[in-house]
């Protein structure tokens, strides 16, 4: 017998009888469809000390400028130019080698979706948010996100979310509980997380 | 002892892994109850996550409702385990991943030992796994010449002290900062000596040692806490970046997983992405969550093997009561509520399961047997329930196990003895009388003579009355 028959044997016996037609999951919590609350996002980014800079669209670059002038930062290869200030040296991510990336001081991305409630912005390495890589190893983090990203709850999220993608949840910089059981800021992941919330469109 | 029959459930073997401890629980919990800075260290970490956890529950609505609902998906997980897990292999292979089945922790041991000697490296970076640590991977790999670098920073103090995991969320929950701070400046090779006890200082004095190693280590082992049957993917919840580091530097991805960590459907993770955090670390949501499906061409490792555990499961599986220990997400809560757990630490529960949750698993995964002292460490006083985030119904199942649990012969004899004069009134009416002799017997307060004494070791013996309720009724 494989492993594999010897598993699945062993499962089928331990189940006994043959299943039921499975029973409908309630699901009574709040659904996916409320609306999201901008100053609720921004409340919980800060409260996990992530900093929050809300401007228009055009203001990008000096907030950019304020973060990481004078640095050099890594882009994913389709990220908007009219972000970056002419301050920072930026290289895009052309299959940079481990060891490029984790020399740079900073990185600049999109974001896929962000959840009000939680604080939590999700990447899902498209081309304005590049390989996970990118936004591990570098320090500081500089994500600019559309209002329209923004949704209220995890099933709203989970809903937009394509699972076949590689998708990197993150709430705040890189901590730790492991110390007395209390949140420190700063291991592995970076230690600066700055989110940029895009004024909605004046259209 | 296990004696397993081909395609019949089997629990856990002995002799490999971390199931069974060295001795039975009274034994290890009063060297626990003897140690006031254990207790300070446990008191002063779960009265903080009590308040934190119950802070961000407090601001949900429907807490109730996504435990029902988490607890609902568990029991369909149960009834419809090998459909969903062929469901999964289906889907890991048809998006580039290598599934292996093992029964066992030799077996998968085996598997894993097999899958790294291929890749040629001789250091593997790990993310804190349960699964890994129950089967005893890390000794596996050292036989095997193999060097396994734990990269969390809870389990990389624990590994530094030569110390044993005590916690499942934080296994160095029974450390406090400055015995941390000395671990460090012991063995941590280039520390700085003017390290402080300061949390940041110790977090920041970890991100140097380790960041060298992610960078160069071409093999991770991971545990997963979630994998979606209907797409495959699989989910890492965390909070320093190691898992993130682990998950995407290196060239191969071992994931190794108890089969019961399958849902159905990707929208279930809408409920337990909800339930784990806040139930765990008492946070809104943890730092980072990574999930990924097979291989990414371009992103990540582009070799990925999934290994799915059995190890006992199966036996689990078929006690109809018992099997609701398998709905368990790891998150700890019942850890962090439990007066017994808060006064004799983990390492009391001889397994990488303590607390009230490895009090019901342990003894299932091998065998009740083999941990059969673990039923009783608890006052059934119900906080685990109601901690719960998949409301596993913990005092239920210790109940459930204390009946199966092997009892003394003492026992059982006395207990075959006074259900014989308890049903027949003039035996019952003699012996009552026997025992108000016991008063002039000068052993009042001290328990029982031997053999009887191990009743009354940890049972206050009642008092015999002057006159019993029978004499007191016959003389009005």
């Amino acid at each position: 017998m494989s492993g594999r028959e010897e598993v699945l044997a062993r499962l089928r016996a331990a189940r006994g009888a043959v299943p039921p037609a499975s029973a409908e999951t309630p699901r009574d919590y709040r659904p996916a469809g409320r609306a999201a609350d901008l100053d609720l996002l921004v409340d919980r980014l800060t409260d996990y000390r992530a900093t929050v800079h809300r401007c228009a669209e055009p203001e990008v670059a000096e907030v950019v400028d304020a973060v990481l002038g004078g640095r050099r930062i890594v882009v994913p290869r389709e990220l908007p130019r009219r972000w970056l200030p002419a301050s920072v040296t930026a290289v895009a991510d052309d299959d940079l080698s481990t060891a490029q990336v984790a020399a740079v001081d900073g990185v600049v991305t999109a974001a896929a979706v962000a959840v009000a409630e939680t604080g939590t912005i999700v990447l899902d390495g498209g081309p304005d948010q590049g390989r996970r890589l990118i936004t591990l190893l570098p320090d500081v983090h500089v994500c600019v996100l559309r209002s329209e990203q923004v949704v209220a709850g995890v099933p709203d999220a989970v809903a937009r979310l394509d699972p076949r993608r590689p998708l990197t949840w993150i709430s705040g910089p890189s901590a730790t509980s492991d110390i007395e059981l209390n949140r420190v800021e700063g291991v592995h992941g970076p230690r600066n997380l700055h989110v940029v919330l895009l004024a909605p469109d004046a259209r | 002892m296990s004696r397993t029959f081909l395609g019949m459930p089997g629990t856990a073997p002995p002799g490999v892994g971390h199931l069974r401890g060295a001795e039975p629980f009274p034994a290890a919990a009063r060297r626990g109850l003897a140690d006031p800075q254990l207790r300070r260290n446990l008191g002063h970490a779960t009265t903080t996550i009590r308040a934190k956890s119950g802070a961000v529950i407090g601001e949900l609505p429907d807490w109730q409702a996504l435990r029902e609902a988490g607890s609902a998906i568990k029991t369909d997980v149960l009834t419809r385990l090998p459909e969903l897990l062929e469901q999964l292999e289906a889907a890991v292979t048809a998006a580039g991943g290598v599934v292996h089945w093992a029964a066992d922790a030799v077996e998968a041991n085996r598997i894993v030992t097999e899958l790294v000697a291929a890749t040629g490296s001789d250091r593997v970076i790990k993310v804190k796994s349960m699964a890994t640590q129950e089967i005893g991977l890390n000794e596996a790999l050292d036989a095997a010449g193999i060097t396994a670098v734990e990269t969390d920073l809870a389990e990389l103090i624990v590994q530094l002290g030569e110390d044993r995991p005590s916690h499942i969320l934080v296994p160095a929950i029974h450390r406090n900062r400055a015995e941390i701070r000395e671990i460090f400046l012991r063995a941590m090779p280039g520390v700085d000596p003017s390290l402080t006890d300061d949390p940041p200082a110790l977090a920041a004095a970890a991100r140097r040692f380790l960041r060298e190693t992610f960078l160069t280590t071409r093999v991770a082992i991971s545990g997963a806490n979630f994998a979606v049957a209907e797409t495959g993917t699989l989910a890492v919840v965390e909070s320093e970046g190691n898992g993130r580091m682990c998950l995407t530097l290196p060239e191969t991805l071992i994931t190794v997983m108890g089969v019961e960590k399958v849902v159905p459907t990707w929208r279930d993770l809408e409920v337990f992405l909800q339930l784990l955090p806040r139930a765990s670390t008492g946070e809104r949501m943890n730092p980072y969550t990574s999930m990924w499906t097979g291989v990414t061409t371009g992103d990540g490792p582009q070799a990925f093997h999934l290994v799915l555990l059995d190890n006992g499961r199966s036996a689990v599986l078929a006690d109809e009561v018992g099997r609701q220990a398998l709905h368990c997400i790891r998150c700890s809560a019942c850890l962090n509520v439990c007066p017994v757990y808060e006064r004799v630490g983990g390492h009391a529960y001889g397994s990488v399961y303590p607390g009230p949750i490895g009090a019901v698993l342990s003894p299932q995964l091998t065998g009740v047997e083999d941990n059969a002292s673990l039923p009783y460490a608890s006052t059934l006083c119900g906080a685990c329930y109601d901690a719960c985030p998949v409301k596993i119904n913990i005092p239920e199942l210790l109940v459930h196990l204390r009946d199966r649990a092997p009892h003394p012969r003492a026992e059982t004899a006395a207990m075959a003895a006074a259900a014989y004069v308890m049903d027949r009134p003039a035996l019952y009416a003699a012996a009552q009388r026997a025992a108000r002799l016991s008063r002039f017997a000068g052993r009042r307060g001290r328990g029982l003579p031997p053999p009887l004494s191990g009743w009354t070791i940890g049972r206050d013996l009642p008092q015999p009355p002057a006159r019993t309720f029978r004499e007191w009724w016959a003389q009005r």
